[in-house]
Parts: C-alpha cells; sequence; structure tokens
C-alpha cells in the first residue's frame, strides 16, 4: 500500500504537465476547490487525530484552520490527508496536498534538497525515550546494548544513531511504518525503549495497555522545531501560512484571544492590537487578504496559548508544560516578527 | 503466376496501402514512435519539473553517508556506510525471506497436497480447511496476527525460555549458538565436496547397472550414507576443528551466536504458510489433471503405490504444475515488500522507506525499487521456464 502510494505520487510528478510554479498558484486553486487540503499525522494524540465524532484535532490541524480563517473566513474549510512519515514530502511535492502540518522537523536537508519550504515553528520539541518502569532505568545512559522501537523515515532514526555513536554505546533499530505500530510493537516487549519526539512519547504513552507501568525519561537528545510545509517557489502561498501562524503567537503576546477579541476591537486604542485585527496599517493586503484576516483566526481558532493548552497543555490529556513553548517574555522561545 | 497472364484490365498490383507487409510496417514504426515520444516527454518533463521546483536529482545521494541503523544484515553494515549499502543490505534481507519462503512454501505445499489427496477422510479434511482459511485471509493480515501472537506469548530477554544453556528463545528473538570455523575446517570442507561426487558416481553406476541387469540398487539410501559419514568423519578426525558461540544475556538482552529475529520468523511464516496453500491446490491440480487410466496401466503393468506415483504420475502432473508453480514464486517474493508492515529490513522498508525518505529522492528510489524486483522475478522466472522445458513432454 505503502509502495502504491509513492508510486502514485511519483507518477503524479511525472505527469503534472503545466507545472511551472508561479507565485499565486496555490493560493487561486485553494480559492478556486474552495478548500485547503492539509496533510496531517495518521494520529498522534494532541498533534493530529479524530475525536469521537470524527473531527480531526490537534495543534498541528489548528494551523491548518488557521490559514483556512485567513483565506475563507471561515476555519472549516480544510479537508484533511492522514500521512505517514515516508509518505510526506512526496504528497507535498507532488501537490497532492497544499501545507504539509505534520509535526515536521525542520532540517537544512529537508529545507534545501526537497524543494520545500518551512513557514515557521508551532512546537518546539526536543528527542526523547521511553522505558519501562519494570527495566529499572533511569536515565539513557544506562541504555548502552538496548533495542529501540521508532518510526521509519523520521529524524529521530539519525539522532538515535548519532547519540549512541557519540557516547559509544551500542543500540539495535526496529523501525515501524507508523507510529501506533511502533507503539504496539513497545507494548508487546519487542524493544527496550521508544524513542520519538518527547511531545510524541507523553501522547503515545496514554496510548498502553498500562501508562502508570512507563516513563518518558530526562534526557533530550536533539532539538526538533516541528513546523507546517509549502512547495518551495509560491512565496504568496509561503506568507499567508507562515503569517497565520505569527498571528496567533502575536495575539497571544498582546493578550488577544477568542474571548475577548469582539470587546477589545470596540475598545482598544492599543495600536498594535489595532494593526492586528486589520484597522490600522497595511492590513491584508500584501499576502491578498481580507483586512479582517487575522480576526477569522483568533475568533475561529485562538491565539497560540489558547491551541497550546487545549491540544497539549492543561486542558488537554497529555498535560505538557509550556517549557520553551512558552513566549519570548515569559521564559520560552516562541517569538513572532511585529505586525506592522 | 497466375495474376501476371490476367489481361492488364486488371490491376496487376494492390494499392500501396493496401498491401499488409507495407501497413504492418507503417503502423509497427508508427507505434514505436509514439512510444518513443510518450517515454521521451515524460523524462523531460519529470526533469523539467524537478528542476523548476527545486528538488535535486541524480544518483549522487547513493554516495552519501546514511546515518541510520540496520535490525539485520547479513552483510556487514554501519552507520556510517553509504545509500548505496543501505540498498545492499535491503535487497539481501529480501532475497534472503523470498528464498526460504520458496523453500518452506514448497515443502508445506507438497506435504498439504498429499494430505488434501489422501484417502484418509480426516487429514484430507483438515488438510482442506487448512488450504481454504489461509488461501482466503489478506496476507497482510496474517502478517500482523503472526508477529503479535508471537511477540505476546515470548517471555522477556530475562526470563527467556531455556533450551540446554545453547537456545534461547524471547521477544528479541530466537538465539542459536553460531559456528566459529577454526584452522583445521578445511579437511571437512574437501570430505564435503568428496561425499558429493561420489554420490554423483554412485548414482550412475546403478542406473548404468539397472540398465544392463535390471538390479536395483538402493542409491537414496547409499548417498545419504555416504554424505553424512564422510564429513563426521573428517571432522573427528582433523580434532573437532568448530568451535560454537554460544550466546550470553548481557545487559538488556543476548550477545553473540546468531539470531534470527522475530520480525523475520513472523513475515517467513506467514508468506510460507499462505503461499503454500497455493502451492498445494496447484499441485493437486496437476496430480488430477493426469488421467486415471495411467494408474490403471501403472497398477496392471505390477507397479507398486510408489514408484506409480514417483515414475508415472509426477512426470507428467510436472508440466501442469510448474508454470503455476513459477507464478507462487514470483508472489511469494513481491509479497515479501509487506514485510514494511512488522519492521522487517526488507528492500522496500530500508531502500523505498527510510532512505526515501531521509533524501527525497522519490523518483529515483523508488525506480531502482522496481528494477530490482523486475530483476528478481524475471530470474525466477527464466529458471522456472528452463525447468519446464526439461520436464515438458518430448514429442517424437
Amino acid at each position: 500500500m505503502k509502495k502504491l502510494f509513492a508510486l502514485t505520487s511519483a507518477i503524479a510528478l511525472l505527469t503534472s504537465v503545466s507545472s511551472a510554479v508561479y507565485a499565486g498558484v496555490t493560493l487561486d486553486a485553494v480559492k478556486k476547490k474552495g478548500f485547503i487540503q492539509c496533510g496531517v499525522n495518521t494520529g498522534v494524540p494532541g498533534f493530529a487525530g479524530t475525536d469521537d465524532k470524527g473531527t480531526w484535532k490537534g495543534i498541528d490541524v489548528d494551523v491548518c484552520r488557521a490559514a483556512a480563517a485567513a483565506i475563507f473566513g471561515d476555519a472549516s474549510k480544510v479537508q484533511y490527508t492522514p500521512l505517514t512519515a515516508k509518505e510526506r514530502f512526496t504528497a507535498l511535492q507532488s501537490g497532492e496536498i497544499d501545507i504539509l502540518s505534520r509535526n515536521t522537523t525542520w532540517t537544512l536537508t529537508r529545507d534545501t534538497s526537497l524543494g520545500l519550504n518551512f513557514a515557521g515553528v508551532n512546537y518546539y520539541d526536543g528527542q526523547g525515550f521511553m522505558v519501562k518502569k519494570s527495566l529499572g532505568v533511569s536515565s539513557a545512559k544506562e541504555l548502552d546494548g538496548a533495542s529501540f522501537c521508532i518510526q521509519a523515515g523520521t529524524t529521530t532514526e539519525l539522532n538515535l544513531t548519532d547519540y549512541f555513536r557519540a557516547n559509544n554505546m551500542a543500540y539495535t533499530p526496529i523501525t515501524f511504518d507508523t507510529s501506533p505500530e511502533t507503539a504496539a510493537a513497545f507494548d508487546a516487549g519487542r524493544c527496550d525503549a521508544l524513542t520519538s519526539d518527547q511531545s510524541q512519547l507523553y501522547a503515545l504513552r496514554i496510548q498502553l495497555k498500562d501508562p502508570e507501568g512507563a516513563v518518558v525519561l530526562p534526557e533530550i537528545i536533539s532539538k526538533e522545531p516541528l513546523g507546517p510545509v509549502v512547495r518551495q517557489g509560491d512565496d504568496e502561498w509561503f506568507n499567508i501560512v507562515r503569517w497565520s501562524l505569527y498571528a496567533m503567537i502575536n495575539a497571544e503576546e498582546l493578550g488577544v484571544s477568542s474571548a475577548n477579541i469582539d470587546e477589545l476591537a470596540a475598545s482598544t486604542k492599543d495600536p498594535n492590537i489595532l494593526r492586528l485585527l486589520g484597522q490600522e496599517g497595511i492590513k491584508g493586503k500584501g499576502m491578498g487578504l481580507e483586512d479582517n484576516w487575522a480576526v477569522n483566526i483568533i475568533k475561529q481558532v485562538g491565539n497560540y496559548g489558547e491551541i497550546f493548552e487545549r491540544n497539549v497543555g492543561q486542558d488537554s490529556p497529555l498535560k505538557i508544560a509550556r517549557g520553551i513553548n512558552a513566549l519570548w517574555n515569559k521564559g520560552g522561545i516562541q517569538y513572532a516578527p511585529p505586525i506592522r | 503466376m497466375a495474376v501476371e497472364q490476367q489481361p492488364s484490365s486488371a490491376p496487376a498490383k494492390a494499392a500501396l496501402w493496401r498491401r499488409p507487409v507495407f501497413r504492418s510496417t507503417v503502423f509497427q514504426v508508427l507505434l514505436v514512435l509514439v512510444i518513443v515520444y510518450v517515454g521521451n516527454s515524460l523524462l523531460s518533463n519529470t526533469l523539467h519539473n524537478l528542476h523548476q521546483r527545486g528538488i535535486s536529482t541524480g544518483f549522487d545521494f547513493l554516495s552519501n553517508a546514511a546515518g541510520f541503523g540496520i535490525v539485520q544484515s547479513l552483510i556487514d553494515y554501519q552507520e556510517t556506510d553509504t545509500f548505496a549499502r543501505t540498498f545492499l543490505v535491503g535487497l539481501v534481507n529480501t532475497l534472503l525471506v523470498s528464498f526460504l519462503g520458496i523453500l518452506f512454501a514448497t515443502v508445506i505445499g507438497f506435504i498439504m497436497d498429499v494430505a488434501r489427496l489422501s484417502k484418509n477422510w480426516l487429514i484430507a479434511k483438515l488438510a482442506m480447511v487448512y488450504i481454504e482459511t489461509f488461501r482466503n485471509i489478506p496476507l497482510l493480515l496474517q502478517i500482523l496476527f503472526w508477529y503479535f501472537i508471537v511477540l505476546n506469548k515470548l517471555p522477556l530477554p530475562r526470563q527467556s525460555m531455556n533450551l540446554a544453556d545453547v537456545f534461547f528463545i524471547n521477544k528479541r528473538g530466537l538465539y542459536l549458538p553460531s559456528p566459529i570455523f577454526e584452522s583445521g575446517f578445511w579437511v571437512v570442507g574437501v570430505a564435503i565436496l568428496v561425499a558429493i561426487v561420489a554420490v554423483i558416481f554412485i548414482a550412475r553406476w546403478a542406473r548404468a547397472r539397472q540398465e544392463r541387469t535390471g538390479e536395483q540398487f538402493h542409491t537414496v539410501y547409499a548417498s545419504l550414507a555416504v554424505l553424512f559419514s564422510l564429513p563426521v568423519l573428517a571432522y573427528f578426525a582433523a580434532g573437532s576443528p568448530v568451535g560454537w558461540e554460544i550466546p550470553e544475556l548481557k545487559g538488556f538482552n543476548f550477545k553473540g551466536g546468531f539470531v534470527v529475529i522475530p520480525e523475520l520468523a513472523a513475515l517467513l511464516l506467514a508468506l510460507s504458510v499462505y503461499t503454500a496453500a497455493f502451492i498445494a491446490e496447484a499441485v493437486r491440480s496437476g496430480i488430477l489433471a493426469v488421467s486415471h487410466g495411467q494408474t490403471e496401466a501403472a497398477y496392471a503393468l505390477g507397479l507398486r503405490p510408489g514408484p506409480t506415483l514417483r515414475l508415472v504420475i509426477i512426470p507428467q502432473a510436472l508440466r501442469v504444475i510448474i508454470p503455476q508453480l513459477t507464478s507462487q514464486y514470483l508472489n511469494l517474493t513481491k509479497n515479501s515488500s509487506l514485510a514494511t508492515a512488522v519492521g522487517y529490513p526488507d528492500l522496500v522498508s530500508v531502500f523505498a522507506g527510510t532512505t526515501l525518505n531521509q533524501t527525497g529522492q522519490a523518483i529515483e528510489v523508488i525506480a531502482m525499487t522496481m528494477a530490482v524486483y523486475l530483476t528478481i522475478s524475471l530470474t525466477i522466472s527464466l529458471l522456472m521456464n528452463w525447468y519446464n522445458k526439461k520436464k515438458q513432454l518430448v514429442e517424437r
């Protein structure tokens, strides 16, 4: 099935005749079909997954919803394509999806040789390890000779190798296609440890048969800035995705949330907020959007703090602390250029 | 000639476009032109698109360092090796599981066929249930089933099942002692070669004698005795020149020895059991295709059931069986690409999976992978066709 997918994508790439990538092509196509095609994870709680009504939820999903709110004024105009790690770049390259928002790590290779651009970072992550408590291990340094369940086609595979080579330790990698398969094999005891981005470890932990029996080790062995990706060469589309994300971060910084936006819109005198709400300054013109693009995002999706807490933070089962994902002026590194 | 003698009122020659030779040539040339044009425009279009989208192309990536580990490799492999090496590792793993799968599937298939045609009602019905069950469940489900059954039932490394302190079974795999060949081992090697040559001579001599005198000789038993005894004698004569490396529990797992990982075991089990069901039916069709009159004739000549099957039925049945067997072997090889679902590092998993994703060179990687499967399949096809020719009915 996976092979078939890669093959069809390759064929799509082979046969897309009118291929010239001009600025604006994606936006026009998206407006014409009436929705954004968004590539997401096959299922990682907090990042992308469906609830009991079949609605997609997650911090990655909200990036696509924000872009839809900015373009259509309606955050629900998104259709989702669940992708494995292996399929994701081909799906974006071949034009099957418009945005890839699938906890994808921003690296030099991916940014420069795949014909793709990273539009920003919606979650700063790092790779960690999860082990069964019964193993009696409290640090990754004690994992010499252990076997690891990993998801194929991720930076995780490479980081693991680097870490063990640097520390001169032995390891056995067992790679699976999707993260549910990886977790199932770990649960069945195929490997001593599961390694992935730390946020995912928490998400996978609550899916185990006995979540209390597993523990996430303190070590972080890599930098994993995760963010939305678009095709290279379409700057207008790139700007829209990038500034949809930045609008949410700026909104949190300015204290604008989905709860108080109407009130602020009527009463505020703060020029920063007025510019964000499209009542002053350049507004949506540079991106080819309506003036109230950011208002729609904040009203329908929320500011960055809201989407974080709702999906992965205190209002979710994951209860991940803000940590380095707090705003730059609150001890974290989330920072967006100003809207002016 | 008759045409030439006709009076000139009738046309001497048909119009050019009515001549079969001319027309067929024109159509063939046109077809070739169309194929070349389509192929060329696909290629140039692709290169153009890739270039325009800033996606790197070409096979340079094969010489870059891979940087990821692989759980099972029959050839020497390190993380610092190149992507070309990962291609080889995946290829060897695919060949391994295909080869073993074909072997096991054939054996199980033939046994199941014999059972299916047995006169014993219970055995025949059991074989039928086996065939109908495994033939009709999708292979991917079977692979996952065996994998998680195997994993869930086995103990953790520290509680391994232990056979004589030499073999160990746990969730990480089956650990076997691995042989270490010492300096005197060449004697055993020579003994094996000598035994093989001896067997060939025995067979030739026995056949010549049977043709001359009609006397039969127990070639099979004699050959087995020679094949077994000579190497064993040589082994002890050379002073047991083989050491054994016994797996030992160190840290998280066993170290040393030889390991069969559960992914390989599950994949192999599923592939063999699934394909064997088809092979059993192919063999049954071949045997039933030989008319019952052949058996009756053989019995009338005084042949017992064993030789009847071996000398009369099987040689004729093979002509029907071999072509079907070929396609089952091809299916098994291609189905081995489902390995990626349980994390067995075959070509699709390692190369068309991880390597593709780390390099992003989708078209090159997929093309190479397809070429490999095509080559393997064509090779199997060629071998089986050659075998088929040898077994074909020779009409005089």
